[in-house]
């Protein structure tokens, strides 16, 4: 069981390098390679500015998610509210000083780049409650009092997000933090209660909605309602997926993206763009290298000796698996367009900060398996 | 070592495995759901999808044809095409509209009302869909759009090819091209698929007779288009087909000379070959510019057309209709000796004019002829004779004779200006006008008055089907094969004077069908014309050609516009002192050479007075000049077919 805490803290370099999860690393690397031919094809097969950036931007922060791994879990666990804190500041500045961009108020300009915290703050949120659930005993957790604070932690961001406005985001938001308190074993029927107090609340909620985010879900309820308007997109990126077929059209070959058919082909529609270019193969290799990647986050959480490293590590997964299939079904017609990247894939320095981060910490998990956070 | 509670943390744990496994076997059916929707849209509906990418990616422009050529017997295009110059405007492409007519008005001349002409055109098209902004430029002006088109988006400068005729001396028979009319697509079937914008059609002559045929198939070039419908890049392009080629039986040479002669009179010439019935020349006056319709006619010119009294648009000699006059003569006296009704010597008195039930019928020669017998009779054109001939003939017999030789039937097939005329009998006057025949009026038809109407293309036909003495023969234009069957024949009887075979088998063998019952008759109606152009006396001896290289037989007319009255012929009012609309028409018919015919002529001069004054003449010089081309023209008929 339990190895003396000596050993455990005094893991050496090499000891940390033999520890790290090789098969989640080439994972990411692999995926990080396929999007860079996506985005090579998205510039219309040169080397222009959204490719260049692209891959400096994935080596860097692969170069940070090193970093980040090598850090004791314990460090992470122990900074986990600092972390909240600080990018719920960040988030509060985007709100006085933020860029603003096609209409929505989202970035702080850092010079070097444009900063995006309402990404960072899908794994602030989920470090923050991952801490709060493991510190607090398990007789506690369901008691009212207890649920004032993860209740506020997550209110809090959901809203500055929601106004800036970025549904998509405060929904994925959101979503990480309600995987981590059901982890933690918040009772089914609370969640239930909150769901249908969310569901009578929602005319009020419509009736604060912007009428683009109106027009977004009415359109998506029937995408030929307005087809060279809201509609468009979706109906777009169905013929580019389906016109794909099985083999693809081949590498820079799908018209409907060079042609500019396809809407925001960096970011949310990068997928459509690969998925018309290789074809059902092609999309079914993504799906499972993110499936890998996943599963290898839940293995790694199976493994973790700690509570705050199993519930980081399993809300994390399951924070990164919806942060795909939402993007996935959005661009497949399936769901509204929220405006949610792809991780790793897509285009934006911000959200490849935050996966990266994110799998950072999973990483370390990994290595620190059997150290005690406490 | 144990932290503080550990119980309670391995309690926790297993509670986080356990709604893990939940949310795990939740994550594994939404992929499950990812997956099948990824098979349902590029496997089972890729066809679909794949047929909607193309309907983006690709665009379609139409290209118009090249138009077929027209050439004369001896090759010289008479109706062509030459390139043109001409500025398009995508209204897609364009950013402002508004702002692009006033750049455009500054290089290009363009009017207000044009300008407002295309804003309203392009609001009823689709936003790809070109206007024409301007027809038919000149280098310069075309040069100068392609030197500011970087600042002109949307406006494309196109070079085409539009059909072009070298003058206007075949205007009539060629007819013209002009773009395609509303009217045009819904009632001709073969343009569904063809209309291309600014593409122009045959509207009359043998550009509307040849037009399915002459237009072609259209190209289309297929074009890549981005998501703002800008072109990309051309996929393919199709170039069509260009329409065939026609080569006509016409002399272009004859045509400009006639064209030239007949200047400033309303008349008309048509010239054939007697053996294969090629038409030579035909022209009618005044003529008009055809290229002028090619690019949108200017209104002043369409209206100084449609106003004048000599009515340059109407071919006057397919569809304008007159009273044959005295050149029916022929007819009728071929008539009356095939129906053996009179003997060549037969004679009557003329003594200027007879009566018939208290209704007094006049001769031309108020003195009379005298004793007259046929040859006398057609040499004089004596009308006295000829009220004789024809009441003993009657008209059924003569309208008999008459249909056979081919009035009162359309010529050529297809020509929708041509009209057939009247040959007047009694069953023909019972069903159009509903009334008894007269017996007064089969003296006037006997003089080609009354009823009687005919075009000069058919009086032309009629004397070339006298000239080779008396077999059938189809006039055509468009030259397709060597048509010698009657030159051979003849060739072939001259060479085997003693042949046993039959004549109806012989003629039936070279294909060829006789108009008569006895070749002596027709004989004798040519010698009869001979004696009218070339004997002191005749109506045309003045205008005779002595050189018996050229020297034609003829037969003059005119046919009454108006009814004189019995004071003016008291006073001998002369055709000239008339008001000009009130003047007869003017005919001449003639073949020649008389010794060895070749072609024959007829010649219309409306309002001219009399034949052997207005329009003899005429036939003289043209018939002059086929002549001195004949041999050329024999030599470019024995070269086709052989090989080279």
């Amino acid at each position: 069981m339990l190895k003396p805490r000596s050993i455990q803290s005094s893991l050496n370099f090499r000891d940390k390098i033999l520890s790290i999860d090789y098969i989640l690393v080439f994972s990411i690397l692999i995926l990080g390679i396929v999007s860079m031919f996506a985005m090579y094809s998205t510039d219309g097969g040169e080397f222009k500015y959204h490719t260049n950036s692209h891959i400096l931007r994935f080596f860097v922060f692969f170069g940070m998610f090193f970093v980040v791994s090598f850090i004791k879990i314990r460090l992470w666990h122990d900074t986990s509210y600092l972390i909240y804190i600080g990018i719920f500041i960040l988030l509060l500045g985007v709100k006085y000083f933020g860029l603003t961009s096609s209409g929505s108020k989202r970035w702080l300009d850092l010079y070097f780049m444009n900063l995006q915290p309402s990404e960072l703050m899908k794994i602030g949120l989920i470090l923050f409650l991952a801490k709060y659930y493991h510190r607090i005993s398990i007789e506690s957790i369901n008691s009212f009092r207890y649920l004032i604070l993860p209740i506020t932690v997550l209110i809090g961001p959901v809203i500055l997000v929601a106004t800036q406005p970025d549904l998509g985001t405060s929904i994925l938001i959101a979503a990480g933090g309600i995987v981590v308190a059901w982890l933690a074993g918040v009772r089914a029927k609370f969640f239930i209660y909150s769901g249908v107090a969310l569901i009578a609340l929602l005319p009020v909620a419509v009736s604060f909605l912007k009428p683009y985010q109106k027009s977004r879900i009415l359109t998506f309820l029937n995408p030929e309602r307005d087809p060279l308007g809201a509609g468009y997109q979706i109906i777009q990126s169905k013929i580019a997926i389906g016109s794909g077929g099985l083999f693809g059209k081949g590498f820079l070959n799908g018209s409907q993206s060079y042609l500019d058919y396809l809407p925001e082909k960096h970011t949310d529609f990068i997928f459509t763009l690969f998925s018309e270019e290789f074809g059902f193969f092609g999309s079914l290799f993504i799906l499972l290298l993110y499936a890998v990647i996943i599963s290898r986050i839940i293995k790694i959480g199976n493994i973790t000796r700690s509570n705050f490293g199993k519930l980081y590590c399993y809300s994390f997964a399951t924070a990164f698996f919806t942060y795909v299939v939402v993007n996935m079904m959005m661009v497949l017609g399936l769901l509204p367009i929220v405006g949610s990247p792809l991780p790793i894939m897509s285009y934006g320095g911000s959200s490849m900060m935050a996966i990266m981060f994110g799998l950072g910490i999973v990483m370390s998990c990994k290595i620190y398996k059997d150290v005690p956070v406490n | 070592m144990l932290s503080p509670g550990s119980g309670n943390t391995v309690i926790k744990s297993k509670l986080i495995g356990r709604r893990m496994f939940l949310i795990t076997a939740a994550k594994a059916v939404v992929m499950v759901g990812l997956v099948g929707r990824l098979i349902s849209l590029q496997i089972n509906q890729s066809t679909k999808y794949k047929s909607l990418s193309d309907k983006n990616r690709f665009r379609e422009w139409k290209l118009a044809p090249e138009r077929g050529i027209i050439k004369d017997f001896f090759n010289t295009e008479i109706a062509s095409n030459e390139p043109l110059y001409q500025v398009h405007l995508v209204p897609e492409n364009a950013k402002d509209i508004d702002n692009l007519f006033v750049r455009l008005k500054a290089i290009l001349n363009i009017t207000d009302k044009k300008v407002s002409y295309l804003k309203r055109v392009i609001k009823k098209q689709k936003p790809w869909e070109p206007v024409i902004v301007s027809e038919n430029l000149d280098w310069s002006d075309f040069s100068r759009i392609n030197l500011f088109l970087h600042e002109l988006e949307g406006v494309e400068p196109i070079v085409s090819v539009a059909r072009t005729y070298p003058d206007n001396s075949s205007a009539h028979i060629l007819g013209y091209v002009s773009q395609i009319s509303a009217k045009d697509l819904k009632t001709k079937e073969y343009l569904q698929d063809l209309a291309v914008p600014g593409m122009a059609i045959g509207k009359t002559g043998l550009e509307r007779k040849l037009d399915e045929k002459i237009i072609g198939k259209r190209g289309y070039q297929r074009y890549e288009v981005n998501a703002y419908g800008k072109r990309i890049r051309e996929i393919k392009i199709d170039q069509g087909q260009a329409g065939k080629s026609f080569k006509t039986t016409l002399d272009y040479e004859v045509q400009k000379f006639t064209n030239e002669l007949l200047k400033d009179k309303a008349a008309a010439v048509c010239v054939m070959d007697v053996y294969n019935g090629d038409i030579v020349s035909l022209v009618s006056s005044p003529t008009f510019e055809p290229n002028a319709f090619v690019h949108g006619l200017d209104k002043i010119y369409w209206n100084s057309l449609i106003k004048n009294e000599k009515k340059p648009l109407a071919n006057k000699a397919l569809s304008g209709l007159y009273p044959p006059g005295s050149t029916i003569k022929t007819l009728v006296a071929l008539s009356a000796l095939e129906n053996k009704i009179i003997r060549p010597l037969d004679t009557f008195r003329c003594k200027g004019k007879i009566e018939l039930y208290g209704e007094k019928f006049h001769c031309w020669e108020k003195d009379g002829h005298g004793i007259v017998n046929l040859r006398k009779g057609i040499q004089r054109s004596c009308d006295v004779y000829f009220y004789e001939v024809a009441r003993k003939l009657g008209v059924d017999r003569l309208s008999e004779t008459a249909k056979r030789f081919g009035l009162g039937k359309k010529v050529l097939d297809d020509f929708i200006e041509e009209r057939s005329g009247v040959v007047p009998n009694t069953k023909w006057k019972k069903k159009f006008i509903g009334q008894n025949w007269y017996l007064g009026e089969t003296l006037h038809s006997g003089i080609g008055q009354g009823y009687f109407q005919s075009t000069p293309l058919q009086l032309c036909l009629m004397t070339a089907q006298i000239a080779n003495g008396g077999f059938e023969i189809k006039p055509r234009i468009i030259f397709d094969e060597k048509n010698d069957n009657l030159r051979k024949y003849l060739k072939y009887k001259n060479e085997n004077p003693n042949e046993p075979l039959p004549t109806e088998l012989l003629l039936s063998n070279f294909n060829l069908k006789p108009l008569f019952k006895n070749q002596e008759h027709i004989n004798l109606i040519k010698d009869a014309m001979f004696s009218s152009s070339n004997e002191p006396g005749g109506t045309s001896y003045r205008h005779r050609l002595e050189n018996p290289k050229f020297t034609f037989a003829g037969k003059t007319g005119s046919s009454q516009i108006k009814r004189f009255t019995e004071a003016q012929r008291e006073a001998e009012v002369k055709q000239e002192s008339l008001p000009y609309k009130d003047r007869d028409h003017a005919l001449f018919v003639a073949f020649a050479p008389y010794k060895d015919p070749q072609y024959a002529i007829s010649v219309l001069v409306e309002h001219g007075g009399s034949g052997g004054k207005a329009a003899a003449p005429i036939a003289k010089k043209v018939i002059k000049k086929v002549l001195e081309r004949h041999e050329l023209r024999r030599k470019v008929n024995n070269l086709i077919g052989e090989s080279v």
